[in-house]
């Protein structure tokens, strides 16, 4: 009975997906999905290595100090990194005076409220205090940069398919528009063309325009490639600040349980060595007996 | 306990013995998973993942109980304690990503140990019960993933959770107002986290619940084995401690490397970039996935793309759920009297041939709708509705199966290996 | 039914450093499995510790110069009410004017203030007995028969150097730990 109504199911959903199939297939045929415009023109990120690739990663301190240079002065005025507070850069190699001068200095400040009159007002930052983000709201941020919204920069490294590589390849890719991309997908007003982007026009206008926009204080030179690697490292670590002790940790996990695992192997093997030697089975099925029987049937002349 | 050999409880202390007349628990113990539980001695490693399941259910429990006491279950504030948890909780990282990447381990064994009962036979007589109660627990996994994945309250949580409510939409007459009754509202919003934290915590102790019943019932007949022959004597078992205590025990050491593995080293493969975006519901992400473990239902709801009578939303739909509901008619469906597809070399074919049709479907689901994978779901989907509904009932009338061994005994005496080229049927004196 | 002869569970005929030496490493296995499950049990309790935002703010910075002598302020500082007084020199006289040996809780305002800077008395704005706010910080309030603080609670009355001297309260008025950073500035834990 259950079988009866089954099969008319199954024939029923097996009905209705060929048609759809069908339908399909005719489509396909008579009309091959074209590659779109994005797709043709879309770039995958260049590859980039960093010191923090691989399961033996870490942060160069240096290479961090200097991509938070860059992100200070090239990206925070309309860029937030709301989730990174000012203590996580003793993560840096500052020491708490920095850490308490980069806070106390930086340019936006905390909003707050103003003790005597109650109004809305602003104060320095502590170290304690999350990185304030450029404009009170989405609305005012937008107004500010032609409808745009800059995101956060917090996350963007695990936001963005392509991590790291792929904020470097777009900081640097900024091209003028390939001659044969087709009119409706030229920049217009207020977008930049960048093939990194996925749909090749960008709002955010050249951030790194020159070499030496930024002074480095290690004296590194500070070329728009390098300027641009150092601030994705320095994104990767607002991303993921744990980094290096998840990889350290990993690795002394698996250490431990590989060796656990070998120690079980080896128990598991020490248990079940007695079960096969107890497999005797005796009586009828006793293979001794089996074989006393084939050779009484012989001798008698039974077939079995 | 059904085997008449199985060693009694003799407790071993004074305590015990006094705990065990007021409280029989050392003995529900003993019985089940001591030395009182005869189990079939040619279990093979595919027996290892109902405890591997087990063992998963345990540390997302305890991993997301512990989450619990740092998440803000609101619109506002979910995104932020999640990131406060990363950075600022003491190894607040490492709980997450062992919880996510726990999560997909846990649909990885389960996965394993439902295809391991469809070669087998394990859902045939007399273990239809232990069957269904493993669906319901799925389906409960299912209910609570879908649930977990939307508390951080990112992109991918948001239009996740707009997605899958919006399918009950498209059930005619009563499909807006359930939906509107799931959301609390008419789209994710404050409501909708509320409930499903409430739920996310609450169904893993219902799964609990569920898996005691299942191992019970399993109980009852005792467990199956490779060869898919009752157990007949004494020498076919043997007692769970300590053998498959300890086989367990590497197995779980293997698990537990895997585990480690993608926690520790590529916490964030299996997951979504855009779930690092706070939810907003003025944006729609280029492509809304659920998470790898729902692909193949998903391929499967978007694989009717043409009206037939009923609109093609609400064909993928009935498909997706039909998808897992005729998983609970399967005893009834295949009614071969052989239970292990090691004896069944035409069912084999076509089991391989479902193991490929799956991972085609779950290949397609992690794709975006476009052609050829269209079309290629919708031929997988025929396939595997075909492979249910229709080859297997008809396969358990029309096969030719190898003859079966004996005993187990007799199957491991000849050794592991010629389970599948069996005896011979020996004269009826021999019958152990 | 055929007979079946039991081997496993006893021991077979084995020396006997053979028999130690399988269990030994049953043993290993399920000791090393222990010690894993414990080393896991550390980041399960030790979430609940403090997280590092909390830990931020265990210390706080706070600018004093407003404060007036027989001025005090109430501020917070690891979620708790602090007392920051400025004391006049009559309060410092009728503080040092005390036996300690009449004290329930003896102790001398020089004890309870940093040196060179005894006009400044930090407490915190916690009653010892069960937990109330006690008043006499802001201006107005009821600061008791003893010119310092009095909780409306149960009828605690402090000092002017902060210790009790009436009331259940048990102990004086907790001091943190406090350095002055600048005449002007004194940070707080």
């Amino acid at each position: 009975m259950v079988r009866i109504l089954g099969f008319f199911v199954g024939l029923g959903f097996v009905a209705v997906a060929a048609w759809s199939l069908l339908w399909g297939v005719i489509a396909y045929v008579g009309e091959r999905p074209q590659e779109t415009v994005e797709h043709h023109f879309h770039e995958e990120p260049r590859a980039a290595s960093y010191t923090f690739d691989g399961p033996f990663g870490r942060y160069d301190r240096q290479q961090l100090q200097r991509g938070f240079q860059v992100y200070r002065e090239v990206c925070a005025a309309c860029h937030g990194l709301g989730f990174v507070a000012f203590r996580n850069l003793h993560d840096l190699g500052y020491s708490e005076a920095e850490v308490r001068a980069i806070a106390d200095q930086w340019q936006i400040q905390v909003p707050s409220i103003n003790p005597d009159t109650g109004e809305a007002a602003t104060r320095k930052a502590l170290p304690a205090d999350r990185f304030p983000s450029p404009y009170p709201n989405d609305t005012a941020a937008r107004a500010a940069n032609n409808n745009a919204l800059p995101p956060d920069l917090s996350l963007i490294v695990k936001a963005r398919e392509g991590g790291a590589p792929y904020v470097e390849s777009l900081l640097t890719g900024y091209q003028n528009p390939p001659a044969d991309l087709p009119p409706e997908n030229r920049p217009g007003q207020g977008l930049y063309y960048n093939p990194y982007f996925p749909n090749l026009n960008i709002a955010m206008p050249p951030p790194l325009t020159a070499d030496g926009q930024v002074t480095y204080a290690d004296g590194t030179p500070a070329t728009r490639q390098q300027m641009a690697h150092d601030v994705a490292a320095f994104l990767a670590w607002a991303a993921e600040p744990t980094l290096e002790s998840r990889l350290w940790g990993g690795v002394a996990t698996l250490i431990f349980l590989i060796f656990a695992t070998v120690l079980a192997w080896f128990a598991y093997k020490n248990v079940w060595a007695t079960a096969d030697r107890s497999v005797r089975v005796t009586g009828p099925l006793d293979p001794e007996n089996i074989a006393k029987r084939e050779a009484a049937d012989r001798d008698a002349g039974v077939n079995r | 306990m059904s085997f008449p050999w199985a060693e009694e409880y003799r407790p071993k202390s004074a305590f015990m013995r006094w705990l065990d007349d007021r409280l029989p628990l050392p003995r529900l113990v003993w019985g089940s998973v001591g030395g009182g539980y005869p189990v079939p001695r040619n279990l093979n490693h595919f027996w290892n993942f109902g405890v591997l399941a087990g063992l998963a259910l345990v540390i997302q429990i305890v991993t997301g109980i512990v989450l619990a006491m740092h998440f803000e279950a609101s619109t506002a504030g979910a995104f932020n304690s999640v990131e406060h948890i990363m950075r600022d909780v003491n190894q607040g990282w490492f709980l997450r990503y062992l919880h996510a990447n726990g999560a997909s381990f846990f649909f990885i064994v389960t996965y394993i140990h439902i295809f391991r009962g469809l070669y087998y036979g394990s859902y045939k007589a007399p273990r239809e019960m232990v069957w269904l109660l493993g669906l319901v627990i799925f389906l409960l996994m299912m209910a609570t993933a879908f649930m977990g994945y939307v508390l951080p309250w990112g992109q991918m949580s948001f239009w996740a959770a707009k997605v899958i409510t919006g399918l009950f939409s498209a059930i005619p007459v009563v499909g807006e107002p359930i939906q509107t009754w799931l959301l609390g509202g008419y789209a994710p919003d404050q409501p909708t986290l509320s409930r499903f934290f409430s739920l996310h915590y609450l169904l893993p102790f219902v799964i609990a619940g569920v898996i005691i019943l299942h191992i019970w019932a399993l109980h009852i007949p005792g467990s199956g084995n490779p060869t898919g022959v009752d157990v007949k004597t004494p020498q076919d078992t043997l007692p769970f401690h300590p053998y498959y205590t300890a086989k367990d025990g590497f197995g779980a050491g293997l698990f537990l490397i895997g585990l480690a593995l993608m926690t520790f080293f590529l916490p964030n493969y299996l997951g979504h970039p855009d779930n690092f975006i706070p939810a907003n519901p003025l944006s729609t992400p280029a492509h809304i996935t659920p998470e790898w473990y729902f692909w193949p239902f998903y391929a499967i709801l978007r694989a009717f793309t043409v009206d037939f009578i009923l609109p093609a939303k609400l064909w993928g739909v009935l498909a997706m759920f039909a998808s897992i509901l005729l998983l609970f008619f399967l005893p009834w469906l295949d009614k071969s009297p052989v239970r292990s597809g090691s004896y069944r070399p035409t069912f084999r074919i076509f089991f391989w041939i479902l193991i490929g049709d799956v991972l085609v479907l779950g290949w397609c689901g992690g794709l975006p709708a476009e052609e050829p994978y269209v079309m290629i779901s919708q031929l997988a989907t025929i396939y595997y509705f075909a492979h249910f509904l229709i080859i297997l009932p008809l396969l358990s009338l029309v096969e030719r199966t190898l003859p079966l061994p004996n005993s187990i005994s007799e199957s491991v005496l000849h050794g592991e290996a010629a389970e599948a080229t069996p005896l011979g049927v020996r004269p009826a004196a021999t019958a152990g | 039914m055929a007979t079946v002869e039991h081997t496993e569970g006893t021991a077979p005929a084995a020396p006997d450093g053979g028999v130690r030496r399988r269990d030994f490493i049953n043993l290993a296995a399920v000791s090393v499995a222990g010690v894993g499950g414990a080393a896991l049990l550390y980041p399960l309790v030790n979430q609940m510790n403090p997280s590092a935002d909390v830990l931020a703010l265990a210390s706080i910075d706070v600018d004093i110069a407003a404060i007036q002598p027989g001025q005090a302020i109430k501020t917070i500082w690891r979620k708790q009410p602090i007392f920051i007084r400025n004391l006049t020199p009559q309060e410092i006289q009728a503080a040092n004017a005390v036996n300690t040996g009449d004290l329930r809780d003896p102790q001398t305002l020089a004890e309870r203030t940093v040196d060179g800077r005894v006009n400044w008395l930090i407490t915190l704005g916690v009653c010892t007995h069960l937990g109330c706010v006690p008043l006499g910080a802001a201006e107005g309030e009821n600061r008791g028969e003893y010119g310092g603080y009095f909780c409306p609670c149960h009828g605690s009355h402090y000092d002017t150097a902060g210790r009790i001297r009436k009331g259940p309260a048990p102990q004086n008025l907790e001091v943190p730990e406090y350095s002055f950073t600048s005449p002007t500035t004194v940070r707080i834990g």
